[in-house]
């Protein structure tokens, strides 16, 4: 590793360090690290943003002649009247455009990809028989009990009620699964910075001595 | 206070401390952890094992470095796999802070293989609105990305010039840390039927295990661990190895074991102090 990596990773062990020292309580080296990354990201972000669409989709065009991008130029230019209390309304065109194509575009897409091909996948072939069989009758149960939980216009009382419980326990068992699969995530991030300074210390012990 | 209230009331500090001191330790003294092969991570390793050379594949990175933990590792492993059996690459990102990540990845594993840009592989870039700039790609590459990141028009690029659509690349692998996974399913797959897996961080994971299920994505890989089983299959494939430090989540598997280890002991502790101060009441 030489001198100019050994420095610039020293700077990364230190806001490293610096954002884990938060954990202990606030101060002035986690707030340097956080406000360092809010402003980093957003102008890494907006210099991103100029360069891959604004200046090809708005002003290359309009330099090469394509005046009739001044369209949906005017339309973004008028979501800035949304800072004027006054003015704000003259972004209701924008805002309708958006949301009107958004949903057009959206809604049928969604339906079929998040309700009726997943109510599709609960369709299964069911018995006693073998170990897929058995797993796709479990399926089949806790759905149906877990949208028991959530129907409210009956009283969950007597057998409706024990369904609706079965739904809850289907439900914690996802949360259950959700809180494993986060826990593991946050952990590989620790992992990884951890085996990053143990790397980059051990380095520095090299260069040193 | 008694013995269990005081367990109750434990300042959090305590076990950011006691999770710190595991992690540090078996940062330093590591040892091997046994690993499983789950089949929705075994699926992608053997779809991409199954093409052959000239074949192009399309990596959906979106993610930024806060998630380069998790899946920099799935980046870098499918990228060796494909580059070393001559598979193409067609890379695109549609997360704002993640052009540099796809950069980083291509441009260090091109290198290793020798591989030239705009030949073996071409990579589009960034444009905002995952979900239209995903329609627009449906019908053709040219409409979002009519120059690739580096400023050259696509029909200069060899590669590019047969490509027109999601029809000319045999699968989608995207590896994302957050809502552009649903664009993929919802729109690639969705809307123009493309053969879709995908690579998510471990607290998306269980929310997209019904996508699989209904086979709308036909692999999973999920997290730090589901990186570790593929970057084991490449190993085993040759296509990575330890020596070159290659393996890059599995080196972190086992502080997640000891971690997990300590985690579960802290809610046991945890629920037997919430018991036993209900009873004494």
């Amino acid at each position: 590793m030489g001198t100019a990596e050994l420095i610039w990773n020293g700077v990364a062990a230190f806001l490293v360090m610096s954002i884990y020292s938060f954990l202990y309580k606030d101060n002035p080296f986690y707030k340097f690290a956080e406000h360092l990354v809010v402003g980093v990201s957003a102008g890494y972000f907006a210099m991103i943003l100029y360069y891959n669409a604004f200046l090809p989709k708005l002003i290359n065009p309009l330099r090469a002649g394509q005046y009739w991008y001044i369209i949906p130029g005017i339309l973004g230019l008028l979501m800035w009247a949304r800072f004027s209390q006054k003015w704000q309304w003259l972004s209701r065109p924008t805002l309708g455009f958006v949301i009107g194509s958004g949903a057009g575009v959206a809604i049928p897409l969604y339906l079929q990809n998040y309700v009726i091909r997943q109510v599709h996948a609960t369709m299964l072939p069911i018995g006693f028989t073998s170990w897929p069989l058995i797993t796709n009758v479990l399926i089949i149960i806790m759905v149906f009990c877990a949208l028991a939980y959530f129907f409210f216009s009956k009283q969950h009382k007597g057998a409706f009620g024990a369904a609706a419980t079965f739904g809850i326990w289907t439900l914690m068992v996802g949360f259950g699964a959700g809180f494993g699969m986060t826990v593991m995530g946050r952990v590989a991030l620790l992992a990884e910075r951890v085996v990053f300074l143990r790397d980059y210390f051990a380095q520095l012990w090299g260069a040193l001595f | 206070m008694t013995f269990y209230e005081r367990m109750m009331n434990l300042d959090r500090r305590w076990v950011y401390l006691v999770i710190g001191l595991v992690v540090v330790v078996t940062a330093i003294w590591s040892f091997a952890v046994p690993l499983y092969v789950t089949p929705e991570v075994r699926s992608v390793y053997d779809f991409v094992e199954s093409l052959v050379p000239g074949e192009i594949l399309m990596i959906g990175v979106d993610y930024d470095p806060a998630a380069l933990a998790e899946l920099h590792p799935m980046s870098y492993a499918i990228t060796r796999q494909c580059f070393a059996k001559d598979v193409k690459l067609l890379l695109c990102c549609l997360h704002q802070n993640g052009p540099g990540m796809v950069e980083q990845v291509v441009a260090q594993v091109a290198e290793e293989y020798g591989k030239v840009n705009g030949v073996d592989y071409v990579y589009l870039g960034y444009k905002p609105y995952p979900g239209i700039t995903i329609l627009a790609m449906g019908q053709n590459f040219r409409i979002p990305f009519p120059e690739d990141y580096y400023g050259t028009p696509l029909d200069s690029l060899p590669m590019a010039r047969t490509l027109t659509n999601f029809d000319n690349v045999k699968a989608i692998i995207n590896i994302s840390a957050g809502s552009g996974t649903e664009y993929w399913i919802n729109y690639a797959n969705g809307r123009y039927n493309a053969k879709l897996a995908i690579g998510v961080t471990g607290v998306m994971t269980a929310d997209y295990y019904p996508f699989l299920q209904s086979g709308q994505i036909f692999g999973l890989i999920g997290g730090m661990k589901g990186a570790a089983e593929y970057e084991y299959l490449a190993e085993k494939g040759g296509y990575i190895t330890r020596e070159k430090g290659q393996l890059w989540a599995s080196k972190s598997m086992p502080i997640q074991t000891t971690t997990h280890i300590v985690i579960i002991l802290f809610i046991v502790i945890g629920n037997v102090g919430y018991f036993m101060s209900k009873r004494k009441k």
